[in-house]
């Protein structure tokens, strides 16, 4: 067994908080460059101009790139040979969350009541999502979420008749329906099959991937390709005010699914598309 | 590029009735923070007829809820908060002389009608561009209702805020006009 001490986990959530809040991924900054290149719209170019100039101060100051620094989303991949030693391990999770936005200055964004909006004023619980692997690694990414873009996600439970089609209309509709709200230029996490709620996880893990990217199965990479080119014809542009680069990417992730559903799930980001990991 | 208009608060219907949209302009005054929670509180003091925390008049709010301060600087990341959210607010507080926002996305008919109305304007800033914003920003002070952290209203001073007029008091809408433009069939 790996032992793994709930110290070096406090530890390193700490820092992953904060890295990802100040440090946007390349893959995101070159994609942001390239498209600016073709951006027709001159409003758009400067607003590009300036979200890339905020993603440098951003890392050289050490500032958040956003004030909405998110709902700290955790994904964990737990080696099956990792002993966790010290104590709780959601526990250490969370802890290294509170530490993490204390530390960095980073906004306290959480109610800790729907409908009572009470600040828990350490930006915890996070949402953890937990995946038993093999192996004796602990893998842990943390990929807050602003607010303004996860508004305009959404799962639905299409009919298998309704097809691919279906799919493709329901994608496009909801990224037109956004508009603005999300800080376009956006990515587009689509989630297909699985349940209800298998399929929004996998639409908020097609997230994870990289800027540029491809689904290894070609269909679905074509696919992305489609949906990515018909998205910018939309018009939105960046931020909602007319242009030609309204997403960076379209990711795709698949899981079979019943024989009556055809679960669709839509989960938007906004360009500060911020995760960052750490293998233990 | 065309030249960017320099405006100051307060504003006056003048100013107001000059601004087109899509004209690019640095704002440089005093504005005011509020978001969702400190939205509602001001309307409810609207609706029992107290007096405001702040005199609204020729103001501009800015939907906003930064980040804390690190020590030395007047203020955190300062980006713009999706707009839509004080659909219902906002036209309340137009109607007690409030002459601009300043966010991000489309806001509803029932604001775009009252800003006609009453001579108001919308302005966009660019979403996530927060630390970049932050650094027009010269000036910081609580007004009201620090129980709700960063969602309290503050007084900032700003000094060449960058801003683009979203929605004019003429009825121009960059959001329709924007994206006919550029949508491809």
């Amino acid at each position: 067994m790996h032992q793994i001490s709930t110290d070096r986990i406090i530890d390193a959530v700490r820092k992953l908080s904060m890295e990802a809040a100040y440090d946007l991924g390349e893959d995101v900054i070159k994609a942001i460059e390239d498209f600016k290149k073709a951006e027709e719209s001159p409003v758009g170019k400067g607003i590009l101009d300036q979200v890339l100039e905020n993603a440098k101060i951003a890392r050289e100051e050490r500032a958040p790139m956003c004030q909405d620094t998110g709902f700290a989303v955790l994904f964990v991949e737990l080696g099956q040979q990792v002993e966790i030693i010290g104590g709780d391990f959601y526990g250490a999770l969370n802890e290294g969350v509170r530490r993490g936005y204390k530390e960095g200055y980073l906004r306290k964004s959480i109610v800790s009541d729907p409908l009572e909006r009470k600040n828990t004023g350490d930006n915890t619980p996070a949402v953890i999502h937990t995946e038993i692997v093999p192996g004796d690694k602990l893998k842990i990414t943390i990929a807050p979420k602003g607010g303004g873009s996860e508004n305009m996600s959404e799962v639905k439970m299409l009919k298998p008749s309704d097809g691919l089609q279906g799919v493709k209309d329901f994608v496009i509709d909801r990224v037109r329906r956004s508009g603005g709200n999300p800080c376009p230029p956006i990515i587009v996490g689509i989630g297909l099959g699985g349940t209800f709620e298998k399929c929004a996880l996998l639409a908020k893990k097609a997230l994870l991937r990289e800027v540029g990217n491809r689904h290894p199965d070609k269909f679905y990479a074509d696919l992305e390709v489609e949906l990515l080119e018909k998205i910018n014809k939309l018009g939105i542009g960046p931020q909602g005010l007319g242009g030609t680069t309204t997403a960076l990417d379209v990711h795709i992730e698949v899981f079979p699914c019943h024989i009556a559903s055809l679960p669709v799930a839509v989960n938007i980001q906004c360009h500060a598309a911020r995760h960052q990991s750490i293998v233990l | 590029m065309p030249q960017k208009k320099s405006i100051k608060t307060p504003l006056t219907d003048a100013t107001v009735e000059s601004l087109k949209t899509g004209d690019e302009v640095l704002i440089t005054g005093e504005i005011y923070t509020a978001r969702d929670a400190a939205h509602k509180r001001l309307v409810e003091l609207i609706d029992k007829g107290e007096k405001l925390p702040f005199d609204p008049s020729g103001q501009i709010i800015y939907f906003v809820g930064p980040t804390p301060a690190k020590p030395g600087k007047v203020i955190g990341s300062a980006g713009p908060t999706t707009s839509y959210r004080m659909n219902g607010y906002s036209p309340r507080l137009i109607e007690v002389g409030l002459k601009g926002m300043i966010g991000k996305g489309e806001m509803g008919p029932e604001v775009i009608a009252k800003m006609k109305e009453r001579k108001a304007v919308y302005f966009a800033a660019v979403g996530g561009a927060a630390a970049l914003i932050a650094k027009s920003i010269t000036g910081n002070e609580l007004v009201a209702y620090e129980d709700l952290g960063a969602e309290a209203i503050r007084r900032l001073t700003v000094k060449d805020f960058p801003a683009i007029v979203a929605l004019d008091c003429h009825g121009g809408n960059i959001f329709k006009e924007g994206v006919a433009k550029y949508e491809k069939k």
